[in-house]
């Protein structure tokens, strides 16, 4: 067992895993956020997703260890005091999610594409969000919302 | 129209807990006490079991229990049941093998369940699972249905020839006649391509025993709760409903296969009583790819009579439809009552004779797959059509004129059992057109050219049948099981509505859509209505979410409760405002004496109804809720349009959509941006199917394509935004007037693709791609057609 420590959410939280301990499974079932999703085994479908130090990560295909003291922010922390990120908004506006399985990841990912992006265009998020499936939506909606949520965080 | 009343595009309910992060599917629920199950799955395609030594692993760290098929059945533990019986062309019933829900005897596929383990952790299970000793005896496998039926490995001993059964639709002497005298004859092999649906929710299990009570509780992943407890309880478990909970809360996405009762659900109910613990399953995506049902692999010859107008005389279809290895839930309806009936399509074709013969191979289990048969039968009479087309040299436009049932013609009886309630397919074909630009087509095509592209123009007109089902037919055709569906309107003592539907929500937004029609019903705020589904506890009963039934059966049921809530008001505001209830009126919400200022809002009527003080207590009960069963006269039959523009590379035989045009016909509208919603995944599965997506075996039954690495899905960038819009007639027999949406989609877009891309290769004498599209599949038939 390992004593892993990292910051969720703004909360920092510690707990003892087993060393390979993939970082969803310590967010899942040692911090009890179930916001983020496994949908593979392959690191192919983006369920998972989450900020790790400002960039969107596949939590499924890295260790809690290598997160050790790293920033992290799940879909549950990206909402404002119950206020919807810009980027929530613009998928519920646009009606971007269906099921809502793939949604948590797909949110984050799209955080990071449009802020590192922010002109981004529809070539731009179809290629951008290639590292997430969606089986209900077929993307026309999620492409509409990340544009609208893109434009929505240049503020 | 109200700001959330039918036809407004009212924001979605569910999306603040999706968004958010609060969403409660399967997987997030545990239970004090919980254990952890990982199956033992056979890695060969068909063998015999000799032994299974368990003993190493029932010593292994964290180990609870190990269960293997004899355990199952010495607790007489039945095996899985089909909720389908077909016959044989001389009435002789479908052979019907048993379905061991852990194998017992033989291994039938890649991915059958030998046994099970129970740890106290995930990770104990599974490393326990690899110390189990299956001593297996290799046999042959059987994969493809022609060697099948032609001699091969016997799945199981009973079914000779491995044929569950041969069956057939139409006169097919008066067919052969048509035939006969026809100045045409199109004929066309299709292989429709096997499909593995891929939720991305993974299917999962939890079920706990509570020995005090007796009670079991099953929280899994299904689309239809009460039929899991009725198939689980009843047949292979033995436990009463009133002792058996089946929980399906938040459920990422199902697409047909989870509809089925499948077996982990019914090991893990049966050995939580054993362990005495609750217990988890959750799916690795490989295990979603061994065992949830696939759709689709059927292998058909079709033939087309025409005379030299291009009027269609008759049709002629032969199928071997793959069951896998075992039969599952609904897989003996899929090719016939829900493929060969549709073969009219919208064509007023005379005579048509179709046989279906449905076999069995060491596959996974095929069953309903979004669509479920109708696609199959949209993609072998679109491909004809236009294949006849061009043959004959008629515009492809005008051929499918030429042939429409007309506008005019409902109640249309067709020749494959069907009577259609209405439709206007040149409503949706002229719409479509002018959508696409068709016109301008020419100019795009030139356009392509000199970018070194050959660009396709495909068309695809289509019906379906859904709002499945009335009971008495489907049950004259083979269903045990009725095909209504229920609600209960819960007005509560402050006029706030809680809505409880047997119909389940796993992406279709029933939370929504059924809170603004009993808004809009009622009168009451959108946001003072909410609805309950998935869990046989408190809702009443249902048959669940399947066939694009949940709007046109449950939501007639809603329907009709709330109707009756309002009947009852009526009655309450009579009585209060001391008037004759036929001169009491009820719109927007207000009870109203006619031609009077004396009125009553809904809401205090509720809390009269609760609070009777003053209340006509000698006719009337208090309380103001109401329950409803609703079972439809006839199936819903939604129609329309998809035209699809590509651009193929005949280098790379790489072929890309660049414009896709749905203008579908599902009836009324509730809330546009839902239906539009449904159609742009329904049509992305239908791309996929047609250029992306396929299950391959091979010749051992190893399925090739197990993971997201092989199968390939559609991702963002495979797909173009798209052009979707609806005309609407009017369902005849139910009072909303509305269809279904939820398959139209998948079921009209697979063959618009396929026209396209053989439209594009005209000019290098291709007549027919495979399915899918792939790019090699599409360069080795432009080598092939020149050669």
């Amino acid at each position: 067992m390992a004593t892993v420590s990292m910051t969720v959410n703004g909360n920092a939280v510690a707990a003892d895993v087993e060393p390979d301990t993939l970082l969803v499974d310590y967010i899942r079932e040692h911090i009890g956020l179930t916001g983020t999703h496994v949908g593979c085994d392959t690191s192919q479908c983006g369920s998972c997703c989450v900020m790790l130090d400002g960039d969107s990560v596949k939590s499924c295909t890295m260790l809690a260890v290598q997160a050790e003291g790293a920033e992290v922010t799940t879909i549950e922390g990206v909402a404002d005091n119950g206020e919807f990120h810009p980027m929530q908004q613009a998928f519920h506006d646009n009606h971007a999610l269906q099921c809502g399985f793939c949604t948590p990841g797909m949110v984050i990912s799209a955080i990071d594409l449009a802020a590192k992006n922010p002109d981004i265009d529809e070539a731009g998020v179809r290629r951008g969000l290639e590292g997430n499936l969606c089986r209900c939506t077929g993307y026309h909606n999620i492409v509409k919302a990340v544009l609208a949520g893109a434009q929505a965080m240049k503020g | 129209m109200t700001e959330h009343g039918i036809g407004v595009s009212v924001k979605r309910k569910e999306d603040r807990r999706f968004l958010t992060g609060n969403g409660n599917y399967t997987d997030d629920i545990n239970r004090p006490g919980q254990t952890y199950a990982y199956f033992l799955r056979s890695q060969v395609a068909h063998a015999e079991i000799n032994g299974v030594d368990t003993s190493a692993a029932e010593k292994a760290d964290g180990v609870v229990a190990v269960f293997t098929g004899a355990d199952l059945a010495a607790d007489e533990v039945g095996g899985l049941p089909c909720g389908w019986g077909l016959t044989f062309q001389n009435g002789d019933p479908m052979v019907e093998p048993a379905h061991p829900a852990l194998a017992q005897g033989k291994v039938r596929h890649v991915g059958d369940a030998i046994a099970v383990v129970v740890a106290e952790t995930k990770k104990q299970a599974k490393a326990a699972a690899q110390l189990i000793e299956a001593d297996l005896n290799g046999l042959p496998a059987v994969v493809d249905m022609k060697k099948a039926i032609e001699g091969g490995t016997l799945v199981h001993d009973e079914a000779a020839e491995n044929t569950c059964y041969d069956w057939a639709i139409g006169e097919k002497a008066d067919v052969d006649a048509a035939f006969d005298g026809a100045d045409h004859v199109t004929s066309i092999d299709i292989v429709n391509n096997r499909l593995i649906p891929n939720a991305i929710e993974p299917r999962v299990a939890l079920a706990e025993y509570e020995a005090a009570s007796g009670d079991y509780t099953l929280y899994t992943t299904t689309q239809n709760p009460h039929v899991i407890r009725l198939l689980m309880g009843a047949f292979v478990l033995q436990i009463p409903e009133h002792k058996l909970k089946i929980v399906a809360p938040d459920v990422g996405g199902g697409f047909g296969s989870k509809i089925f009762h499948y077996a982990e659900e019914a090991v893990l109910t049966w050995a939580s009583a054993k362990v005495g613990r609750p217990i988890k399953w959750t799916a690795e995506r490989s295990e979603s790819f061994m065992t949830d049902a696939h759709g689709r692999d059927h292998v058909t010859h079709a033939e087309l009579a025409l005379d030299k107008e291009g009027t269609f005389l008759g049709l002629r279809v032969q199928t071997l439809a793959n069951m896998g290895s075992y039969l599952s839930t609904f897989a003996p309806a899929v090719p016939t009552y829900l493929h060969a009936t549709l073969l009219a399509g919208v064509y007023t074709t005379p005579l048509i004779y179709a046989n279906i013969r449905a076999v069995f191979t060491n596959t996974v289990p095929v069953d309903a797959y979004r669509g479920a048969g109708r696609p199959e039968a949209t993609y072998l009479l679109e491909r004809i059509v236009s294949k006849a087309a061009r043959e004959m040299g008629i515009d492809q436009v005008e051929i499918r004129r030429k042939n429409f049932i007309p506008s005019d013609a409902f109640p249309y009886q067709t020749p494959v059992a069907l009577q259609y309630d209405s439709g206007d397919y040149e409503a949706t074909l002229s719409a479509a057109l002018e959508a696409a630009d068709v016109d301008g087509f020419a100019g795009r095509r030139e356009a392509a050219a000199r970018d070194g592209k050959l660009r396709g123009l495909g068309y695809s007109t289509y019906i379906e049948a859904c709002g499945v089902a009335p009971s008495a037919v489907a049950g004259a055709l083979g269903a045990r099981a009725g095909l209504y569906e229920s609600a209960v309107v819960r007005v509560h003592p402050t006029g706030s509505v809680t809505v409880f539907t047997g119909t389940h929500s796993h992406g279709q937004s029933h939370e929504t859509t059924f809170a603004q029609l009993v808004s809009e019903q009622l009168g009451v705020d959108f946001e003072a209505v909410d609805v309950v589904h998935g869990d046989t506890s408190k809702i009443q009963f249902g048959m669940g979410t399947y066939g694009s039934r949940s709007l046109a059966v449950g939501g007639e049921a809603i329907l009709r409760a709330a109707n009756k809530i309002v009947d009852k008001g009526r009655k309450i505001a009579a009585h209060i405002l001391e008037a004759s209830e036929a001169d009491i009126e009820f719109a927007d919400g207000s009870y109203t004496v006619k031609g009077t200022d004396k009125a009553m809002a809904f809401g205090e009527v509720a809390l009269a109804a609760y609070v009777p003080h003053n209340y006509p207590h000698e006719t009337l009960e208090p309380g103001l809720e109401e329950s409803a069963f609703y079972d439809p006269l006839n199936f819903t039959f939604p129609g329309g349009c998809h035209v699809c523009e590509v651009d193929v590379d005949p280098d790379t035989g790489v072929v890309d959509v660049v414009n896709f045009t749905a203008v579908d016909d599902v009836g009324r509208v509730i809330n546009p941006m839902i239906v539009e919603g449904q159609v742009h995944g329904g049509v992305t599965q239908g791309i996929g199917q047609a250029l992306l997506e396929n299950a391959v075996y091979d010749e051992n039954g190893q399925l090739l394509s197990g993971s997201y690495m092989d199968y390939t899905m559609p991702r963002a960038d495979d797909v173009p935004s798209y052009h979707v819009s609806t005309e609407e007639t009017l369902c005849a027999h139910n009072s909303l007037g509305v269809k279904g949406v939820g398959e139209v989609g998948a079921i009209g877009s697979t063959p618009a693709v396929i026209n396209a891309v053989v439209d594009a290769l005209a000019e290098k004498g291709v007549t027919d791609v495979p399915l899918p599209a792939s790019p090699q599949n599409v360069w080795r038939a432009i080598q092939e057609a020149g050669a």
